[in-house]
């Protein structure tokens, strides 16, 4: 589905606080697959999240989505592809403080113009899905960590994206919360939705629907290994 | 269509939580834009409706005054004058006209006696009469009907009778009249038919020809001077043109103050905005709908500003007589007794306004916002 040709991403090039957060990266990640990224801190997973996500560019080399380069496109396109292939889970969840969780979900579909009745509906049943249904008209901030997170999966989903992206998903849940979402994780898989994740957390990597671990360290790929099973 | 409707109207939803998330300081922006409004578009309106109602006023006052001077000061002039300059070609009415001041003790105010044209049969009035500005009858609670009394500079008293209260649409001039008859004025001011009037009206059948009768008349009548209406409406012109610029310079200050409090508040992205910012394009925004959303966020600000300075100033300076800035604009000393301005709106004036204040908060609201919209979301979320 996407395949990464020799990436690399500087951050203030030619300055003197020049970070080389991403090192000559090839890889591919599959479709319908559960790929999680691992590595210490600083490795540069986020980055190199963000760059499949199309967050951010590579400063060199190319990113392919279904064969098509997608790395060099305007902006507009970029956002497109952005909005119709990828959901983002974010660390700290990133949810709209002040408006509700609602309105949070549906933020994503608003550019679209899709109907307001539709949209209400389709956010509906993902809090559903979810498992809280009862917190759509709180507000974002009133939320607990793992009930922010289930909004961020909704906000995620909205727009019907074929993968979903997530940065540390369990890195603020305690053990009964990163198991609930390893369920979440299983449903979507279900659904034949694509997961990547980068992870610290041991809980993760060996989880039963998880197909690919790749391992990063100092910006670079040093790892890319099928999942044990056994 | 439909689904761009849709889209505008959940980019206006949105901009109006994001408002009310940030109300106090909306708020404090709301309060000082709309008081920058207020005193610009008061300054603005008082000077224009006192051009403009001097302007009306004069479009029927005589295309030439005549007046006799004595020693380079103003005199009475003669019936021989009147004869001398009523048969230029090109004269179509000559009269002698009779008005003086005179300071009244009891409302400490000074006024215009006058004798109104003869030919103005709306205003003939018959010995014992008077017709009154708005000003006098404020100042010495006259009504139609009941009397006015008067001392005389020679220390008589004299009761007149108010026949009605001049139009209050033309206060500028008229508020400080007092209209008599021709035979009252001489007994008040003991001005005997001999000395003759206080000046000379002229109406001119051309008013191109208005230079050559000057020149005709100024042979005849070397030792007088010729007043034109286009003279006094540049006067008024100048002096309302010069307080207006004066107070204007001296507001610049503040409209600076306003400009960097604007910038300031309006465009300076908090970390929070920006992160924001960096959320919404990274669940997929376009540069364009955050732009879209903040414009509309400055749009709803700078119009409810606006609009209600605008609204204030009007009401300040038709119904509350601009008493904030009238001792700079009206001159204190030389008007006098109080006068309302006719209520009247321009639009030229108004989009005038809109220009040097919406403009400037929208460019300075929205080339941040652009700057941060068009960063990586990434980067605005690091």
């Amino acid at each position: 589905m996407i395949s990464l040709d020799n990436v690399c991403k500087t951050y203030h090039e030619g300055r003197e606080n020049e970070v080389r957060a991403v090192r000559e990266v090839s890889l591919e990640i599959g479709a319908d697959r559960t790929t999680v990224i691992r590595g210490p801190s600083g490795s540069g997973k986020t980055s190199l999240l963000t760059l499949i996500g199309c967050l951010s560019r590579p400063s060199s080399g190319r990113i392919r989505l279904g064969g098509e380069i997608i790395s060099g496109l305007p902006e507009k396109f970029m956002t497109g592809i952005r909005r119709q292939t990828f959901g983002f889970i974010f660390q700290r969840f990133n949810l709209i403080r002040g408006i509700t969780v609602l309105e949070n979900v549906m933020l994503p579909a608003y550019p679209l113009g899709t109907d307001h009745a539709a949209l209400k509906a389709r956010a509906g049943e993902l809090l559903e899905m979810l498992e809280i249904p009862g917190k759509a008209a709180m507000n974002a901030e009133q939320l607990s960590g793992g009930e922010a997170q289930r909004v961020a999966i909704a906000r995620a989903l909205i727009n019907d994206p074929q993968m979903v992206i997530a940065d540390e998903p369990t890195a603020n849940l305690d053990t009964r919360l990163t198991m609930q979402f390893l369920d979440i994780v299983r449903t979507l898989r279900g659904q034949g939705k694509t997961m990547l994740m980068t992870s610290h957390d041991p809980r993760i990597w060996s989880a039963d629907m998880v197909d690919t671990i790749i391992t990063m360290e100092d910006g670079r790929v040093t790892a890319v290994e099928a999942a044990d099973r056994s | 269509m439909k689904s761009w409707i849709a889209r505008q109207r959940y980019l206006i939803d949105f901009t109006l939580s994001s408002l009310l998330r940030r109300k106090v300081r909306n708020l404090i922006l709301f309060a000082v834009y709309a008081v920058s409004i207020f005193v610009l578009g008061s300054v603005m309106l008082f000077s224009h409706a006192i051009r403009r109602e001097a302007a009306q006023i004069l479009a029927s006052a005589p295309e030439i005054t005549i007046q006799k001077l004595v020693m380079g000061r103003h005199d009475l002039i003669g019936q021989d004058y009147l004869d001398a300059v009523k048969n230029i070609r090109g004269v179509r009415r000559a009269e002698g006209r009779l008005w003086g001041y005179f300071y009244d003790q009891a409302s400490r105010a000074n006024y215009t006696l006058m004798v109104p044209p003869p030919d103005d049969a709306a205003r003939a009035l018959a010995p014992g009469e008077t017709m009154i500005g708005a000003g006098v009858a404020r100042a010495r609670g006259a009504s139609q009907g009941s009397f006015l009394f008067l001392l005389s500079p020679t220390g008589k008293m004299f009761k007149l009778k108010v026949k009605s209260i001049l139009d209050s649409a033309s206060e500028l001039v008229s508020a400080d009249l007092v209209l008599v008859s021709a035979e009252d004025f001489r007994r008040f001011y003991r001005l005997d038919s001999a000395r003759g009037f206080t000046d000379l009206a002229l109406k001119v059948r051309n008013s191109r020809e208005i230079d050559t009768i000057i020149e005709k008349a100024s042979l005849k009548l070397p030792d007088a001077r010729f007043i034109t209406r286009r003279d006094i409406l540049r006067t008024y012109e100048s002096i309302f043109s010069w307080r207006e610029g004066l107070l204007l310079a001296l507001l610049g200050a503040s409209i600076i103050a306003f400009a960097i409090f604007a910038f300031d508040k309006a465009s300076g992205l908090s970390a929070e905005e920006r992160r924001e910012i960096g959320i919404l394009k990274a669940v997929g925004w376009e540069t364009g709908d955050v732009l879209a959303m903040k414009f509309w966020e400055g749009a709803l600000i700078s119009l409810a500003a606006f609009l209600s300075g605008v609204v204030l100033a009007y009401a300040h300076v038709f119904f509350f007589d601009a008493g904030l800035l009238a001792p700079v604009l009206k001159g204190w000393s030389v008007i006098y007794p109080q006068f309302s301005l006719a209520p009247h709106l321009d639009g030229l004036q108004i989009a005038t306004l809109a220009f040097f204040t919406v403009v400037p908060f929208s460019a300075a609201t929205i080339i941040p916002i652009w700057k941060a919209a068009i960063t990586d979301p990434d980067m605005v979320m690091r």
